[in-house]
């Protein structure tokens, strides 16, 4: 009887997680979409034919943590994007709770900061919860494959959001040249602080 | 001419007379609890005859800000077996500018104790292992019970979660 009753404990915690962490896990394969870009263009994943990956970074203008790595997103897409990796952020706060984050303030930001990834506005708040995205900034690296984009890395941009040149592990710059050179993801998921996505 | 003068010579000395109070008025107040990890785990471990209420925030984090007066009602009210402590992430830059008047301006009467701990992947997990980073989030626990809650809280809802550890004990 006990062991019938630690049954139905344990299986309801796990059908509790699962309700509650719904989004990808490392190997699901990513939807595409098809999202409004700063310069009023859509983009989608498929956009992309010579893609080897993505680097997938949800974010946002008005959040200071994503604030700090809007230099270093920048970075990653000037070095990765030839090699095959192009970055796309996207921004998934509704814009009513968030004005600062408007499609007006996102093109602000992009010119600001000469940003020279595409920059899409998650209208209708569909894309992030498919991703399972909570914060920004939020990163998944995606590989394209033939059966499609594939989940390798979901988490931060590396171990130290104060001071980049203090950064000892850069977890999304380990994360591709392990997948240029066929190896392993020593790390596929990190935890990093953020802002809660804005509904 | 001379009117525009007496504007520019008045908002000078108004604005400067503002920023000395603000430097005073933060001065009186006591230094911060500022420490990394190692620091901050003991209060997520405490193992006292209390409930404890532990709350991530940020005076950045605008539904951090909107909950912590309900934080601080609880404080008030169950001040014999409710522990409240709020976990501070401000940027360390912002301590001084930032940080120190907000907590002025709220006296808030919760312990607070500043985290400042950048390798995060590390200590995350730690707090709770289903946690990602995102905040708000909050954590209740006593001799008997503990629950991590990665949402914001109305105060009818805190209390009501807070009473069934109360219950429990």
């Amino acid at each position: 009887m006990n062991v019938i009753y630690s049954l139905l404990i344990f299986f309801a915690a796990v059908l509790t997680t699962d309700s509650v962490d719904n989004g990808y896990d490392i190997g699901d394969i990513a939807t595409d979409f098809n999202l409004e870009n700063i310069d009023g263009k859509f983009v989608s994943l498929s956009d992309f034919i010579d893609a080897e990956g993505f680097i997938i970074v949800f974010t946002c203008n008005t959040c200071p943590y994503a604030v700090l790595y809007e230099d270093r997103i920048e970075a990653l897409n000037k070095k990765y994007a030839s090699q095959g990796y192009p970055l796309i952020a996207i921004m998934p706060n509704n814009v009513q709770t968030k004005p600062g984050d408007s499609m007006k303030s996102m093109k602000q930001r992009a010119i600001d900061k000469g940003f020279t990834f595409p920059y899409l506005m998650d209208a209708g708040q569909k894309i992030y919860p498919q991703y399972g995205a909570t914060k920004t900034p939020h990163v998944y690296i995606l590989e394209s494959t033939t059966r499609g984009p594939v989940v390798r890395y979901i988490g931060g941009i590396d171990d130290n959001y104060k001071d980049a040149t203090l950064v000892k592990t850069n977890y999304v710059e380990d994360a591709i040249e392990a997948l240029k050179k066929g190896n392993l993801i020593k790390q596929t998921t990190t935890r990093a602080i953020g802002c809660s996505i804005k509904l | 001419m001379k009117y525009l003068f007496i504007l520019v010579v008045s908002c000078f000395l108004s604005c400067k007379s503002e920023v000395k109070t603000e430097v005073k008025l933060t001065a009186n107040l006591p230094p911060l609890e500022i420490q990394d990890f190692s620091g901050v785990e003991p209060y997520l471990n405490l193992e006292g005859p209390k409930t404890y209420v532990v709350n991530f925030w940020a005076t950045w984090c605008a539904p951090c800000v909107k909950e912590l007066p309900y934080f601080e009602a609880i404080q008030a009210k169950y001040i014999e077996d409710v522990e409240v402590i709020l976990i501070n992430l401000d940027f360390p830059r912002q301590y001084e500018s930032k940080l120190k008047p907000f907590l002025y301006e709220h006296q808030l009467k919760s312990k607070v104790v500043v985290l400042d701990d950048p390798d995060m992947n590390y200590w995350i997990p730690k707090v709770d292992s289903n946690w990602d980073g995102a905040i708000p989030v909050s954590l209740i626990y006593n001799s008997s019970k503990r629950s991590f809650y990665k949402r914001t809280f109305a105060y009818n809802e805190l209390e009501a979660e807070l009473k069934t550890f109360l219950t429990t004990k």
